[in-house]
């Protein structure tokens, strides 16, 4: 099936929850919807569903309208992020519910209930109650009584954001596989940048009710089209700062970076540059690279990485280096811009010139 | 043997709260001479001729029919008509819905005798008086409301997104009510049916005022054992103690809920 969101907008007591949202979705992709809490994924999601109505704009799917369409006669399941399933049924009841609701024979409900609950390893766990289950075997369930129903429209709402990182890695491996067979048009909405890219498929990125943009997800990190896309999709922050460009060069604080590459191209006036923390570098990478001095504000260590945070020019930057950093703080330590990464915004916020 | 002083003291406390009902019962099993000749901790001379009486004398037997069909009645009402705006309540959202839930309440800032009046005279003029759907109307008064209360309290424990995924699997609405969402919250259902029970069960002013014969409650029955000859003791203790009967019942059947019912389901 094809989905297709056309100019969709939600209000809600004069909240504006989605704002001209535009999307096309085909037959067995899967989309990734990337922003922040309360940027619309789920509200976008409920639309989709058939849940919420838009308050303007259509549902189109194979091209007809659906918009008012009761939630029952489409084609769609729905996982949400706290584990949802019956409490008083059975795991095995649990999963057969829309198969039975569809009349489905019993052996036929049988045949495909085993099957999704080999695929998801609850097998054993059939005649348990949800309560009696963990987290993930939980989850699970939900997403087993999602993949039954055969629907044409998956959704998944954060689905393994209350798992634990173990689980949450080895589901979010198999989730695109489950379902890769089904043909179904695949939602799944994550705050996390690193998500988005570890599913791949395409990405539409949200912040405050609009998708900012839509495309195949490297594509949309490579080159965000604004710098609020390039925001959203950056996790650590995205570093940024205001430059005029004159004289063939980029001048801010009192730094000047040669415009070379795709840069020189650009007229000169004010822009502004963006550039991710891992291309804030403690050692000089090229010979093009410009070296600056910031003051660490605080060091976070993960082990096989630091995120060292510093002041420069009044901004506050994020340096993501390899390896153990430990600097004291209010030090003064020289860090290095790659103009060869830069993502250049025009005043606007759209991409000028992406670098790299 | 060890002194208890807190054991001793509940053992006192007991002891005082059973006496009454340990005196009804004492005089249920005992004639109206024998009761007026002598004080007896124990009764000495037992008869179950008080409680033949109720049970074949249908002026004394119809009083406990009456008081149920009116029970069952009102809380079925009650229950039918609390169950549907408790789940508006607590799943949506509309103009004035907080104020018409506090307002609901209305009915029970008064005594239930401001309502009498208004009760007869127009139950009078429709003809309703001295019938069980009468009684069962009026107590309504103070049980939906009351049930509209505690079912919203049960039901908002239930998450949202259970009637969606519902809906998602293909439920029409009114199979998922009763096939799903009643059974999550049957102990709501249970708890609520108690105090619409309890409350018609013990209320005597309306169901005396809105009968006079044919839907008369035993309460009212137990009124009218003064007469010329005297009072009959040992009959109006018996009436007594199978009055106590079925409200005993009821309460053991929901004991373990009865706090998260108190507490109109918001534990």
């Amino acid at each position: 099936m094809l989905l297709e969101l056309d100019q969709v907008s939600r209000t809600v007591g004069g909240e504006s929850h989605l704002r001209d949202v535009s999307l096309r979705l085909e037959k067995g992709t899967l989309n990734v919807l990337l922003g922040a809490t309360l940027s619309g994924k789920t509200s976008l999601l409920r639309v989709m569903a058939g849940l919420d109505r838009p308050s303007t704009g259509r549902l189109l799917v194979n091209g007809a309208d659906v918009t008012g369409a009761p939630v029952h006669r489409r084609s769609v399941a729905m996982v949400y992020q706290q584990f949802i399933n019956y409490p008083n049924l059975s795991v095995y009841k649990n999963i057969a519910s829309p198969l039975r609701l569809a009349g489905l024979l019993r052996p036929e409900i049988e045949h495909r209930v085993r099957g999704a609950a080999d695929l998801l390893r609850l097998t054993p766990l059939l005649d348990r109650l949800p309560g009696e289950l963990s987290g993930g075997q939980q989850q699970r369930t939900a997403i087993a009584r999602a993949l039954v129903k055969g629907a044409d429209l998956v959704l998944l709402d954060e689905p393994l954001a209350n798992l634990d990182y173990k689980l949450r890695e080895e589901l979010r491996e198999e989730l695109p596989k489950i379902f890769a067979g089904t043909g179904a048009v695949l939602v799944y909405a994550t705050t996390e940048p690193t998500e988005a890219l570890l599913l791949g498929g395409h990405t539409a990125t949200l912040h405050e009710g609009r998708v900012t943009a839509f495309g195949p997800t490297i594509e949309v990190f490579r080159r965000p089209n604004t710098l609020t896309t390039a925001q959203v999709f950056s996790d650590p922050p995205l570093n940024t700062i205001a430059a005029d460009k004159r004289d063939g060069g980029f001048y801010f604080g009192s730094i000047a970076v040669p415009a070379a590459g795709a840069l020189a191209g650009l007229p000169d006036g004010g822009y502004t540059i963006g550039f991710r923390p891992e291309h804030l570098y403690p050692d000089r990478p090229a010979h093009t690279a410009v070296e600056i001095a910031a003051r660490v504000v605080i060091t976070e260590i993960t082990g096989s990485e630091s995120f060292v945070h510093v002041a420069f020019a009044g901004r506050r930057w994020i340096a993501l280096a390899h390896g153990v950093h430990d600097l004291a703080i209010d030090q003064t330590v020289s860090l290095f811009l790659d103009p060869a990464r830069f993502l250049v915004f025009d005043r606007g916020g759209a991409l000028a010139a992406a670098a790299a | 043997m060890k002194f208890h002083a807190g054991r001793t003291a509940l053992i006192c406390y007991f002891v005082l709260l059973l006496l009454p009902i340990y005196w009804m019962l004492n005089m249920s099993l005992r004639t109206n001479s024998d009761i007026l000749s002598h004080f007896a901790l124990i009764p000495t001379s037992l008869t179950l001729e008080n409680y033949a009486k109720i049970f074949t004398d249908p002026s004394w037997y119809s009083g406990y029919i009456n008081s149920i069909i009116y029970v069952s009645l009102n809380t079925a009402i009650s229950l039918l008509a609390a169950l549907p705006a408790a789940y508006a309540f607590s799943r949506y959202r509309f103009l004035g819905d907080k104020h018409l839930f506090f307002w609901l309440l209305t009915n029970r800032m008064a005594p239930p005798a401001v309502f009498l009046l208004p009760f007869f005279q127009l139950y009078s003029t429709v003809g309703l008086i001295d019938t069980h759907i009468a009684v069962a109307l009026a107590h309504c008064l103070f049980n939906v409301p009351l049930a509209v209360w505690i079912l919203e309290g049960f039901m908002s424990g239930v998450p949202r997104e259970i009637d969606e995924t519902a809906y998602l699997d293909g439920y029409r609405f009114p199979r998922f009510f009763l096939t799903v969402f009643l059974p999550l919250i049957r102990t709501g259902v249970g708890v609520t049916a108690f105090f619409c029970f309890m409350f018609s069960w013990v209320e005597l002013l309306f169901a005396r005022t809105l009968t006079t014969t044919e839907a008369k409650p035993i309460a009212a029955v137990m009124t009218r054992t003064v007469s010329a000859t005297g009072l009959d003791w040992g009959l109006l203790a018996a009436a007594g103690v199978l009055t106590i009967v079925p409200g005993a019942l009821v309460i053991w059947f929901v004991r373990n809920y009865m706090a998260k019912g108190f507490a109109l389901g918001r534990v």
